[in-house]
């Protein structure tokens, strides 16, 4: 299994070594940020198995935040469930929904699926607004902050960095294994060409709504981390800016590699915060201008950019194996027209 | 029972509105088969222009003759110079890159004019006219005029013109149209500025309306989306009836049916898109492809 190949072990050994120890040289606010990154990432990991891996757009991944971070909040609130039952609950219940939307998803191709959740992305605000009953409606829902177990000498903002980045680790790791596998050769299989995956024997059914689910679930305990970190929802932070944040993060981060998650998560956190400086509206055209300029220029993100850098450096390093992976981005390859 | 006839003639005015945004991404799409996220954006950024043109003293009117040259000729540009390079690539790059044209116009409208509301003097009278015991709101019924006038010469040119047929055959049969002479690559080009004619007018019909602002067609957009895809995405008059046909539907849905009021509209268009794709893919007008695999 090349999931183990040495530089692949080491260099998450060195990412994980520096995660657990940079709180050591950060104020909490710091922390704090990085906790965001670690929600982020996992979202945007979501992102790339169903759009990088599986070729399925959607523009509409901020809702399954939204269910992740009310369902975490109204189990909180109504009956009482501990974060730690009520996190893994949102990635399930997100999950569901997910199952739902990718059966939709099914008849639905390329530029439909992307009109779809679109209108999904943008109609979530006003259906959180209109079912207050159990949303708490504008005024959304207030959580109880977190704080450190008893024991545990350091404060809360650190302790739930460490546990949003424990949770995106074991994440990252159970992803790369089962992409490794069957499981991820088909997802790859059916995004390059259905119709040659399908006559290998390839369920397009079974594998496509898989990839909405368990992209959706990591959306939903992404959204879960959020609520928590901020002990709030509202139904105004759930917009379609949400659904183009995660987006911008996956294209900018690389939608081919894994650690695109990570960078992406990185670049949507801090990027508005130093764009805000400059002026209120600057974020959205810097994003824009973003998206436009990978696209037409490194469609392979950053992640992509930095493994082509290094294996430009190390030849070596360019088995056989590790290109084709890198090469059969979805972005570069153009679908397949069926006449 | 003068209520249903007023609600009526507003979910009209509405309607238009959304046809013409939705014939806008109609134009598109059958030119290249990409939807174009952008165009509610666009449209919002012209109006913008008309509101700074009217600012600086120009009449209303010449400022939307103005505008409508100055979207014609930018979305031309904006067509070359970034739709150019990624003609060919997959869908997920063009959806990708006319997302990040959304969020560009969005912003840069931020960045110029500010968030702050602004009022967007209309064109028409404010008195209401009264037609047997109704009375109806004359910018609706100006919205109504405008528009299908816009949406009438817009088929005219199609139909008429030298160029319109030839936008149309190089739609329909690019490889051939380019052995005939003509420059497929400009006729798209050229539905690039005819879609924005199409969205400027539509945002500076609305403006007045909803006020203007950088998130004014966000939801416009979304209703505009449901139009076209009930009338089915490849057929113009279908954008036309389907944007129509949703604009009273959703006025009359959100006037007298409680749970949907005006929370739900937008989920219900929402609804409309995925039902249609579901049932009806190619909406009302549209002709169902038999593809051989």
């Amino acid at each position: 299994m090349s999931f183990f190949r040495l530089d692949r072990v080491a260099a998450f050994g060195v990412v994980a070594v520096v995660i657990a120890i940079l709180p050591a040289f950060l104020p909490s606010y710091g922390s704090f940020e990085l906790t965001y990154v670690a929600a982020y990432a996992i979202a945007i990991l979501g992102l790339i198995i169903l759009t990088g891996k599986n070729g399925q757009i959607s523009l509409g991944h901020g809702a399954f935040i939204a269910i992740g971070g009310y369902a975490v909040a109204i189990l909180a609130t109504h009956a009482g469930v501990p974060y730690w039952i009520g996190i893994p609950a949102a990635g399930i219940i997100s999950g569901l929904v997910g199952i739902a939307i990718g059966i939709v998803a099914l008849r639905l191709e390329g530029v439909y699926l992307a009109l779809a959740t679109f209108a999904l992305a943008v109609s979530v605000p006003s259906l959180l607004k209109r079912f207050s009953g159990l949303t708490g409606g504008v005024g959304g829902i207030s959580l109880t902050p977190i704080a450190a177990p008893a024991g545990v000498p350091i404060d809360a903002e650190r302790w739930f960095y460490y546990v949003a980045w424990a949770i995106a680790g074991v994440l990252f790791i159970l992803t790369a294994l089962l992409l490794e596998g069957r499981l991820g050769r088909s997802l790859r299989a059916l995004r390059d060409n259905e119709i040659a995956a399908i006559s290998f024997g390839v369920n397009p059914h079974f594998y496509k709504t898989l990839a909405f689910a368990w992209s959706a679930a990591y959306a939903g305990i992404a959204g879960a981390l959020i609520a928590i970190a901020t002990a709030f929802v509202s139904p105004d932070s759930y917009g379609f800016n949400l659904s183009i944040t995660v987006l911008v993060g996956a294209v900018l981060g690389g939608l081919e590699s894994l650690w695109g998650a990570v960078l992406g998560g990185l670049v949507v956190e801090f990027l508005p915060l130093w764009a805000q400086r400059i002026n209120e509206a600057a974020p959205s055209v810097v994003y824009g201008v973003a998206l436009v300029a990978v696209m037409l220029l490194m469609p392979g993100g950053l992640a992509g950019g930095i493994l082509r850098l290094f294996r430009r450096t190390r030849p070596e390093a360019s088995a056989p194996g590790a290109t084709t992976h890198a090469d059969s981005s979805v972005v570069a390859v153009p679908v397949q027209p069926v006449e | 029972m003068q209520e249903l006839p007023q609600q009526i003639v507003s979910g009209l005015a509405t309607g238009s509105i959304y046809a013409s945004v939705a014939l806008a991404l109609v134009l598109i799409y059958r030119s290249m088969g990409v939807i174009n996220f952008a165009q509610g954006e666009m449209a919002m950024f012209t109006t913008f222009i008309a509101w700074q043109l009217i600012q600086l003293g120009m009449p209303v009117w010449a400022a939307f003759g103005t505008t409508i040259v100055i979207a014609f000729l930018g979305a031309i540009a904006l067509e070359r110079v970034v739709i150019r390079p990624v003609e060919r690539a997959s869908q997920l790059t063009v959806v990708i890159v006319t997302l990040g044209l959304l969020i560009v116009f969005n912003g840069l409208a931020g960045f110029i004019w500010g968030y702050v509301i602004k009022t967007f003097p209309s064109p028409f009278p404010t008195t209401p006219i009264t037609i047997g015991g109704a009375s109806f709101n004359s910018q609706d019924l100006g919205i109504i005029g405008v528009s299908l006038a816009s949406l009438g010469l817009i088929s005219l040119f199609f139909a008429k013109t030298k160029v319109g047929l030839a936008m149309r055959a190089a739609a329909l049969y690019p490889d051939q149209s380019r052995v005939l002479g003509i420059r497929v690559s400009w006729m798209l080009a050229l539905g690039w500025g005819l879609a924005a004619v199409v969205g400027a007018i539509s945002g500076m019909m609305v403006a007045p309306v909803v006020f203007l602002d950088p998130n004014m067609m966000q939801g416009i957009v979304v209703y505009a989306f449901a139009g076209a895809v009930l009338g089915g995405i490849e057929s113009p008059i279908g954008a036309v009836v389907g944007g129509l046909v949703l604009g009273v539907a959703l006025n009359l849905l959100g006037t007298y049916v409680e749970f949907i009021g005006n929370d739900l509209r937008l989920p219900a268009a929402f609804l409309i898109i995925v039902v249609v794709l579901l049932v009806r893919p190619a909406g009302l007008f549209g002709h169902v492809h038999v593809r051989r695999v």
